[in-house]
């Protein structure tokens, strides 16, 4: 056999092998995802019932740049064409009388970065980016810090 | 008087099933007077016009008023149909206009019904204002309410709201129902300091 044969049949016993890896694991079923091992095609497990966390003072934050969380329950609270519940009190002309926080000024920038007079379409709708927490167990583990000057 | 007579005679003789007739035939009215009204209280009867069901009570069944934890529901006439028989009886003879309204057609697609929603919510939230929120204290009593065990934000509200005597629809409109397109700044009438 020629030895500069050699390096191609290498190659191609790597793919095979690779291959058979790859088929073996998705028979398996050892594809990881939130879903668990439940198959694509089937119905979902049932998620666990969790409560809304009560009414807080506001939340420290978890890691740098974090979004401030939601201190309190939104429960059938509407952000839409017609009504955003969230500025009935978080708006700048409402959060003194509501003693609510009031939205960073940094979402009057729209994304142009021109300075609106009322809040950025791009920042509308709150729960993007701001949410409630729930007395659950995070769905992965993380290692988010947060940064002494922001915890402090 | 022979025919004053004549009815004494006719009675003399005839007392008991005059009486009986009477209060048979009372029973009858009344009763089928006391049933209509009931029948037309309901929740079944409200949402077997499409008007009703494909709009406003969908949006209802997606707030506290239909489900919760507790269980109990407020329906439509809960809310809409105030309890005592006086003004019962005037929002029933009010209800007549809405059934001219009914053969016209007037909200009879979502378009239609979106374009008169601000007026149509507007005649609520005044109904609900003359009458200091009569139908919302059928069920929530400020007297018998305790702040103490309410959310931080209740708390703080009701108890500014109440000693600057406002009323519930002050700040809790389009709780039940969507808000309307087109609000303006007097529609907002949550202020308070």
């Amino acid at each position: 056999m020629n030895k500069r044969m050699w390096p191609s049949i290498r190659a191609v016993c790597l793919v095979v092998f690779l291959a058979w890896i790859g088929v073996s694991t998705a028979q398996g079923g050892e594809v990881r995802t939130l879903r668990g091992s439940v198959p694509l095609d089937g119905a979902d497990n049932a998620p666990e019932l969790t409560k809304w966390m009560p009414d807080s003072h506001p939340l420290p934050r978890a890691y740098l740049q974090q979004p401030p969380l939601v201190p309190h329950q939104i429960e059938s609270y509407k952000i839409d064409l017609r009504q955003n519940k969230c500025l009935t009190c978080h708006s700048w002309g409402k959060a003194k009388e509501t003693r609510a926080t009031k939205i960073s000024l940094t979402h009057f920038r729209n994304r142009f970065g021109s300075e609106m007079s009322d809040i950025s379409p791009q920042r509308y709708f709150c729960t993007q980016c701001h949410v409630p927490q729930k007395d659950a167990p995070p769905l992965v583990e993380n290692t988010f810090q947060p940064v002494d000057a922001v915890v402090q | 008087m022979n025919l004053f007579a004549d009815i004494v005679e006719l009675t003399k003789r005839k007392t008991w099933m005059v009486l009986w007739g009477f209060f048979g035939l009372g029973v009858v009215f009344w009763g089928g007077f006391q049933w209509a009204l009931a029948v037309t209280n309901t929740e079944t009867f409200c949402i077997s016009c499409h008007e009703m069901k494909d709009n406003v009570f969908k949006e209802y069944r997606e707030t506290i008023h239909y489900s919760n934890r507790t269980g109990v529901r407020a329906t439509c006439p809960d809310c809409h149909v105030p309890r005592e028989w006086q003004h019962m009886a005037i929002r029933k003879i009010q209800a007549s206009n809405e059934l001219w309204h009914k053969l016209l057609g007037t909200v009879d697609t979502p378009e239609k019904f979106e374009g008169k929603r601000l007026e149509l919510a507007r005649h609520v939230w005044k109904a609900m204002k003359d009458t200091d929120s009569r139908e919302c204290r059928n069920c929530h009593n400020f007297n018998t309410m305790d702040f103490t065990r309410q959310g931080m934000r209740a708390f703080d509200f009701h108890e500014r709201g109440f000693s600057q005597n406002k009323t519930c629809i002050d700040c809790h409109k389009g709780i039940a129902h969507a808000l309307p397109r087109g609000m303006t700044k007097a529609d907002d009438t949550s202020h308070m300091q």
